[in-house]
């Protein structure tokens, strides 16, 4: 209401376009910031993990012990309740996952950083086509590549007219709608995060230089959300962390389960 | 060249770029390869040594519990058996206790059968000597009697030991 009526065309909301950073140095696509952050990320990431599980002891230090932590998190919570049997090798996989959304994702409120790179939405198109690449093809390890597309397409137990519809259902689900919803909703969650925290900062920031003494006078109430956003921007990082990882080891159970 | 893929990008969000698709793709499998060369098997070393170890004392702890288990019945047998040896030792001690005082009963007795008798034999020998010197001065006596009131001697030693032994033989009748 303010904005319309004092500041008219003055301010300009956040769009699209601000994720369109130019390279941070040179004039190179393998030089701009959600780049260089992903970069990053595998690096600390690597040595974090590294100098955790250096000595693998038996009672562990403050550090191996976080790094355990999390590691365990991903093998038992998820790789081994979800999967079972066999799942042991799988947990490098999902490893790597977890962690690599997670720190990518909470570099959206370090400061300095504050850039999801999973805003982009090549990085999760990356992740999807692994978790896509790994699930297919354990299916058709496992039980046959006649098998595995028959078990998709026909699902055993269930009245012959009902194939007319439910076959299509099944082909759409399994390879074109898990992709998807692997990407897509990790992408959507964290533009959207990204979005909402440059529109309460960058209008706390407008507001407050703006002439109109009210305008100024209420930024920090806009400054305050922004924090508070934050604040939820952070639980919603490590969720969608979690939910790629989890909805990657269903996949994964499902193709290693004979019967769907 | 990439300035055209950032031109098409910026139309839709949706749109994947080359350049991130590359270096997401190369970072996640080079992330992928170390996290699981160098992290997830040194944690599962732990993890396996940790089971292991908290196994390795689950086991020596049983091991602990059945030793003392065997001890504690050795010494309750032990217990037992010292029991039953005092019981036994106890039991004889009694046995040769009542044999000794017995024993001794039989040797007290016996001795104060001796005593008795050396008692009731040096009585009589006391009698004996004292009857014999008392016979040989009543003798002598009666006689310095008689003779003072008779006034003759009785000088013959046989008749004078005759008339004794009837006086005597004659008290004693009259006694």
């Amino acid at each position: 209401m303010f904005v319309s009526d004092v500041a008219g065309p003055g301010f300009v909301p956040p769009s699209t376009n601000d994720f369109n950073l130019p390279p941070v140095f040179g004039n190179s696509a393998y030089t701009t910031k959600p780049i260089l952050l992903v970069l990053l990320s595998i690096v600390l990431i690597s040595i974090f993990f590294i100098a955790a599980s250096r000595k693998a002891a038996i009672v562990p230090g403050k550090l191996q012990f976080v790094g355990e932590s999390v590691y365990s998190f991903v093998r038992k919570d998820l790789a081994e309740e979800i999967i079972g049997h066999g799942f042991l090798q799988f947990v490098p996989f999902l490893f790597t996952l977890f962690t690599f959304v997670l720190v990518n994702n909470i570099f959206g409120i370090i400061p300095f950083l504050q850039f999801p790179a999973m805003s982009h939405v090549s990085f999760p198109y990356v992740l999807a086509g692994f978790s896509y690449f790994i699930f297919h093809s354990i299916g058709i390890k496992k039980q046959g590549l006649g098998k595995y597309l028959k078990g998709i397409a026909f699902l055993p137990g269930v009245p012959k007219f009902a194939y007319i519809l439910l076959t299509p259902i099944e082909i759409a689900t399994y390879f074109l709608i898990r992709p998807v919803t692997l990407s897509l909703r990790l992408f959507a969650n964290m533009f959207a995060g990204h979005l909402l925290l440059l529109v309460f900062i960058g209008g706390g920031d407008y507001m407050l230089h703006d002439s109109h003494l009210l305008l100024k006078i209420l930024s920090p109430f806009s400054f305050g959300f922004g924090i508070a956003m934050t604040f939820f921007e952070f639980m919603v990082q490590c969720l969608q962390a979690y939910i790629i990882t989890l909805l990657s080891a269903l996949f994964i159970a499902g193709a290693l389960v004979d019967e769907h | 060249m990439h300035s055209r893929f950032v031109a098409e990008a910026a139309q839709s969000p949706l749109l994947p770029k080359p350049a991130e698709l590359i270096v997401g793709a190369i970072a996640f499998g080079l992330l992928f390869l170390v996290l699981r060369k160098f992290v997830t098997p040194m944690f599962e070393k732990a993890f396996a040594a940790r089971t292991e170890a908290i196994q390795g004392g689950i086991e020596k702890a049983e091991r602990a519990q059945l030793e003392a288990a065997k001890a504690l019945e050795s010494y309750t047998a032990q217990l037992a058996d010292a029991r039953g040896e005092a019981s036994k030792i106890r039991e004889e001690a009694r046995v040769q206790g009542a044999a000794i005082i017995e024993d001794l009963r039989a040797q007290a007795q016996e001795e104060a059968a001796r005593i008795t008798a050396a008692a009731h034999s040096s009585i009589e020998a006391e009698r004996e000597k004292a009857i014999t010197s008392l016979r040989a001065e009543v003798g002598t006596l009666a006689v310095a009697l008689a003779s003072k009131i008779v006034g003759e001697a009785l000088q013959d030693q046989v008749r004078q030991s005759r008339i004794v032994d009837r006086f005597l033989e004659d008290l004693e009748k009259s006694k």
